[in-house]
């Protein structure tokens, strides 16, 4: 009995336990409809695609061998975890993905559903669901070739089951891509007091230091869960110009590209199912 | 007026690109796009008022529509495979530029060091006929619609609410609708997308005309020099069409343009070679004081004056080649608003004696084209304001201070008072004398 225990206790699956804050929620509820006004709240993550698509592509490209004209991501299923109103789920389409974006907001979903709506094209590459990341995991289990997490882990409550979700769903070699934002004295100092109070870069309370997420923190959650990480970019954001460029340092922005282990290696968790039949045997041994 | 609502399953049909205007700009535009590795799967439309043009059959005789086209220009051209065609059906290199004052001496040899070709002349129905082809070679991805007037454009809200289109709607004389990501407006000087845009233009008629005429030389010579002799009236220049024919671009009054026209062909001729001839218009003053300063010169550099030749004389003209056309100056305040970007003489129109109207309109199509294409590999929306801005600074910086300098040129040089035909004269003869200011023009 003591191990059905812990076997409940181990479940990803509840709800009850999810890694979604719905204090964040409320806060990007309010902006919902703010989305795609470029020159609005959300200014920097319009520019933010300059690098983060090519970012992505250029990865991809580089470890495919099928190259389709003007689609450079053909036959490529991308999960966008926290796509918002879909920024960077329209992109990924646009360039030949089948995107599948997730958002708990169901206010974003409606944007991102609405604004597709008008490309009839693009409106078929792109999914969108009103839904958590644990939410889809049983049905999506090994589905995706790519998962996209960019400036959302920053906003989970419970990142090391974000990630173990994100193996999950994630087929074996698959890439996760994540952006996020660091935790030190600069990125306090730049990205909360800076950007937020004074400058107006980023909507007042979107972003709690706290949950700031450092990369040696994310580099070693990301390999304990069976991914490599292959690729970590410093971000800088130019207020005066409005636009992105990659840099050395990692004190404020960053970019992560992490390669899930093969199907031959041996994942660190063993699936529950073979614990139950494990421990069942025994119990009907006992 | 604002795009109604309206469900996207009964909605006009959706093109990522509409170029309006199917002249040498426009038709270049759609073809460099459809020729483009990341337009591979993108649907373009190009829209054309008039109908489908045989060019098949080019005839015998040389057309009186000529254009001067630019290394660079030829570069584009070969881009989309059209320079090739060009090249095959015909063309006249030129290895030199001689232009000259009608009232002093001063002239200015523009040569390529290496002698190569400085540019070509080619007629502007041999460079519709290239495009065409190339349009074909690419109609699974461009359409190209004739008797296609555009009638109207409805404009979509920048940041569209969640209701409304976000696309340019374009209403054709006939009815028919079409809905684009991003509008081209390719419909020359009068342009219509430039108006119902609301954009500023700056724009001043000359009071001169332009005549154009095909020639026929009095001995045949290997003609690879073009001539621009700058009279009072205004330039007069002789184009190579081949060693036997050039083609006249001559910008005068508007009452001389309409002598020009009545009168018959030998006295036409020999206006023509009268112009380039005649030192009517010297002064003892002027010419004394020109050759003091040339002197000067060649004590300071000796190579800094040029070989003068003697450009050919003409025997005949072609009849019915005789035609004239109003000239004006031109320039859009704005190149570019959301989804929509303006090239060719919609954007900027140039009097012809520097030769550049065409070559600003395909400098323009190699840098929306360039920066269309890094937006759609991106996956970027193509009617975004964040690259079209990009288009527009490179080349307002580009060409405004080409217009501003043809512009001065032509006044400077529709006198012939002294003092200021001292100064051009003087100004031409520095300007030959120093070689890094020949070479930037």
């Amino acid at each position: 009995q003591l191990s059905l225990f812990r076997f409940t206790m181990k479940r990803p699956f509840s709800t009850s336990h999810s890694s979604v804050d719905s204090k964040e929620m409320k806060k990007f509820q309010l902006l919902a409809h703010k989305w795609w006004d470029e020159e609005g709240e959300y200014a920097a993550l319009h520019s933010m695609n300059d690098i983060r698509v090519p970012f992505i592509r250029d990865t991809l490209l580089s470890m495919s061998s099928n190259y389709h004209l003007g689609n450079p991501l053909s036959g490529i299923k991308i999960l966008d975890v926290g796509c918002g109103g879909g920024l960077l789920s329209e992109p990924l389409g646009r360039l030949g993905a089948s995107v599948t974006g997730i958002d708990p907001v169901e206010d974003n979903i409606r944007t991102a559903d609405r604004h597709k709506s008008f490309d009839l094209v693009l409106a078929k590459r792109i999914q969108y669901k009103s839904s958590s990341l644990e939410e889809i995991v049983e049905e999506s289990m090994e589905t995706f070739d790519v998962i996209v997490a960019s400036e959302v882990v920053e906003h989970v409550a419970d990142l090391e089951m974000f990630i173990k979700c994100c193996s999950q769903v994630l087929k074996p070699d698959g890439s996760l891509f994540i952006t996020t934002i660091n935790k030190t004295q600069l990125s306090y100092v730049l990205g909360i007091v800076v950007a937020e109070k004074i400058m107006g870069i980023v909507p007042e309370g979107t972003h709690e230091w706290e949950k700031f997420v450092p990369p040696e923190e994310l580099e070693h959650l990301l390999e304990s869960s069976g991914f490599s990480v292959k690729t970590v970019n410093g971000m800088l954001y130019n207020p005066l110009s409005g636009s992105w460029s990659w840099t050395e340092s990692t004190s404020l922005n960053y970019a992560v590209h992490a390669v899930k282990a093969g199907a031959r290696a041996h994942a660190t968790d063993i699936p529950p199912e073979t614990d139950i039949q494990q421990h069942s045997a025994t119990a009907g041994t006992a | 007026p604002r795009a109604p609502l309206r469900s996207a399953a009964s909605a006009p049909p959706l093109y990522d690109v509409v170029v309006s205007g199917g002249g040498m700009v426009g038709s270049a535009m759609a073809a460099v796009l459809g020729h483009d590795i990341h337009f591979h799967d993108k649907k373009i439309a190009l829209l054309e008022a008039g109908p489908r043009k045989d060019y098949d059959h080019l005839p015998d005789s040389y057309s009186n529509r000529v254009s001067s086209i630019s290394p660079g220009s030829a570069t584009l051209l070969s881009s989309c495979g059209a320079w090739d065609h060009v090249c095959s059906l015909r063309l006249k290199p030129f290895r030199r530029m001689q232009v000259w004052d009608a009232c002093s001496e001063a002239m200015i040899v523009f040569e390529k060091d290496d002698l190569d070709d400085m540019g070509y002349i080619v007629e502007n129905d041999v460079i519709m006929s290239a495009l065409t082809k190339q349009l074909d070679a690419v109609a699974d991805r461009v359409e190209v619609f004739y008797r296609s007037k555009a009638v109207g454009y409805t404009w979509p809200l920048p940041s569209h609410s969640c209701d409304t289109s976000p696309w340019v709607q374009v209403e054709l004389a006939d009815g028919r609708r079409l809905q684009t990501k991003l509008l081209i407006g390719a419909d020359g000087h009068n342009s219509v997308v430039r108006k119902e845009a609301e954009i500023q233009n700056i724009e001043h008629q000359y009071d001169q005309s332009a005549v154009v005429a095909t020639l026929h030389l009095s001995e045949a010579t290997d003609n690879n020099v073009a001539w621009q002799r700058f009279l009072p009236t205004g330039p007069i220049a002789l184009l190579p069409l081949s060693d036997t024919a050039s083609s006249l671009v001559w910008s005068t009054s508007h009452d001389h343009a309409s002598e020009l026209l009545a009168m018959d062909e030998e006295s036409f001729v020999d206006s023509i070679n009268s112009a380039f001839w005649s030192n009517i218009n010297h002064s003892d003053f002027i010419d004394t004081a020109g050759a003091m300063f040339r002197s000067a010169i060649s004590l300071l550099k000796p190579s800094g004056t040029a070989v003068r030749q003697l450009p050919p004389s003409v025997a005949k003209v072609d009849p019915e080649s005789r035609a004239t056309f109003p000239l004006g100056m031109g320039h859009a305040t704005e190149y570019v608003q959301h989804r929509v970007a303006l090239i060719g003489d919609a954007a900027h129109r140039v009097h012809p004696l520097a030769g550049q109207g065409v070559n600003l309109g395909f400098g323009d199509i190699a840098c929306l084209a360039h920066h269309l294409s890094a937006a759609a590999f991106n996956g970027s929306d193509l009617g975004s304001l964040k690259h079209l801005l990009k288009f527009e600074t490179e080349r307002q910086r580009h060409n405004v201070s080409l217009i501003a300098a043809t512009d001065v040129l032509k006044r400077l040089y529709s006198t012939t008072l002294a003092p200021l035909v001292l100064l051009r004269t003087w100004g031409l003869q520095a300007t030959n004398a120093l070689p890094p200011v020949k070479v930037r023009i």
